[in-house]
């Protein structure tokens, strides 16, 4: 996983451009910051090993 | 005497028994309101109007000889994410001014203005929920009534800082990763968070609805029952809201605790805080001579999917604004949410398959315990405007800290409430009495049985 604030950026941009969500200059080293400290918090949860029948939490009742 | 410090129950009973008119008390009620508010900003609407005729008409009943129910004439007010008939829900935010007015109050003040409550206002709070101090860039920052140098702490910063100030008996919050419970630890009040699903959400402004709880905010175990009951029940209009029958608790409260088996929660709850703050769980430890400590298991990671899952939906919510008017979002959220708009389905995927092997291991718990005791926050509240804190000689950043405690407890759903610890010379601080799923009355019971002794 990535997790240097440069290559975090170049995520940030190419992925902002996919969802058409502007990002201005002003923004970009906020947006990367919290990135990054989401990513870090993600191999917590990334890294855990489940079975596969280990269905998401949320349940759609039609 | 002023009627000001007495709880709800209290107050209504001295209504009912026509010793106080329910008109007064809303006329001494705005009043005190309108004098205090420039200092403490809690309130960001009040409806005198419509307050005030609905203290007549109830005073009406009264001389009737009828009953108007159990919070007659009481006071409330409400964090301004609740809708309220004829204004504008705010949740905190600028953008939300341009919405139309609410057409119909949401279910949870309904339910209260049907037991005799009155709502008088609407409170403070983070933007759009995000947050746990509530420093709102729109509306000005909430101070702590017992230091007004320090944060309320948030998101439901205004509720719990105006029962603290006893501008209002009771107020209703949101809770999504420590929102009511984190805001009562550093105000010193009790802040409640019943089962996910337990209570109506239906009219609050959503932020994460994978995680987003309502709850009130009171200063005696009883008033918190008594609300928790007046709101129970069954709505279509909230899809998450439970069938499951009301079980009343304010009944119970006279149980005591025998048959309970309490413990303390372990590892994680005892790292990453100031010693005060574990101190006061090892008081209550003693106080319940409370020899077992139960280890949730891996709690940082359930912190850390709270947070995946928070940052994704409540940035989903706000897409198109975040799109086509960042710059009107308050500068603490909006870098936040267009961070959390980034992120891949498949944390946030895994992250919701890893809440099912908690709550699955977390309910195999709860067979052998019936109260797991907590801290709430890491430390007492600090002083506004702070970014960072020094606990264990460790700089840490305020803002995603003050919920270490909470949020993986809210992550799942389980009822908690935040009991607070007034010590004197000292700033509150909170512990967390936590349950299984619908089992809020052991809470309660615990409760009625400290707040008799601390």
């Amino acid at each position: 996983m990535i997790n240097n604030p440069d290559e975090i950026q170049k995520y940030v941009e190419q992925t902002a451009l996919l969802i058409n969500l502007p990002i201005d200059h002003e923004s970009m080293p906020g947006v990367v910051d919290n990135l990054q400290r989401i990513a870090q918090l993600a191999t917590l949860v990334t890294d855990f090993e489940l079975s596969e029948d280990m269905e998401p939490a949320p349940i759609f009742q039609p | 005497m002023s009627f000001f410090a007495l709880d709800a129950l209290s107050l209504s009973q001295k209504i009912k028994s026509q010793e106080l008119t329910a008109t007064s008390v809303i006329e001494q009620t705005l009043l005190q309101i309108e004098q205090k508010n420039p200092t403490l900003n809690c309130f960001t609407a009040i409806l005198k109007d419509a307050a005030l005729q609905q203290a007549q008409n109830i005073d009406l009943e009264v001389t009737k000889g009828h009953d108007p129910g159990q919070l007659t004439g009481v006071p409330f007010a409400v964090k301004n994410l609740f809708d309220i008939e004829g204004i504008t829900t705010l949740a905190g935010s600028k953008i939300n001014v341009e919405n139309p007015p609410a057409t119909q109050d949401a279910t949870a003040i309904q339910r209260l203005k049907k037991a005799g409550a009155i709502l008088i206002g609407a409170l403070n709070m983070d933007e759009y929920a995000y947050g746990f101090v509530t420093e709102n860039s729109h509306y000005g920052a909430t101070p702590n009534p017992h230091d007004l140098s320090r944060i309320a702490g948030g998101s439901s910063g205004g509720s719990a800082a105006s029962v603290a100030a006893n501008l209002v008996p009771f107020t209703l919050g949101s809770d999504t990763n420590g929102s009511i419970r984190v805001p009562a630890a550093l105000c010193g009040v009790l802040g409640f968070k019943p089962t996910y699903g337990r209570l109506s959400r239906a009219g609050a402004f959503l932020f994460s609805s994978s995680l987003d709880h309502i709850g009130p905010f009171a200063r005696s175990v009883r008033d918190i029952a008594a609300i928790f009951d007046v709101l129970q029940g069954e709505d279509p209009n909230d899809p998450v809201c439970t069938n499951l029958p009301p079980q009343p608790c304010l009944d119970q409260l006279k149980d005591g605790i025998d048959g309970l088996t309490l413990a303390i929660a372990g590892c994680y709850f005892q790292e990453g805080a100031d010693p005060e703050a574990l101190a006061v769980v090892e008081t209550v430890a003693n106080l319940l001579d409370i020899q077992t400590t139960i280890t949730l298991p891996e709690v940082h990671r359930a912190r850390a999917a709270a947070y995946i899952i928070t940052a994704c939906e409540g940035s989903n919510l706000h897409l198109n604004n975040l799109r086509s008017r960042p710059h009107d979002f308050d500068p603490a959220t909006r870098d936040r949410f267009l961070a959390g708009a980034l992120i891949p389905t498949s944390w946030y995927l895994q992250a919701q398959r890893f809440r099912r092997w908690y709550r699955d291991r977390v309910r195999k718990i709860f067979e052998g315990v019936d109260v797991i005791i907590a801290p709430t926050t890491p430390c007492v509240a600090t002083p506004l405007g702070q970014q960072t804190m020094v606990i264990n000689g460790e700089e840490i950043l305020i803002r995603p800290n003050l919920g270490r405690f909470t949020q993986p407890l809210s992550f799942i759903g389980l009822p908690v409430l935040s009991f607070p610890i007034l010590q004197k010379n000292k700033l509150p601080l909170g512990i967390q009495l936590i349950a299984a799923p619908h089992q809020e009355s052991k809470l309660l019971r615990l409760a009625a049985f400290l707040e008799e002794r601390l």
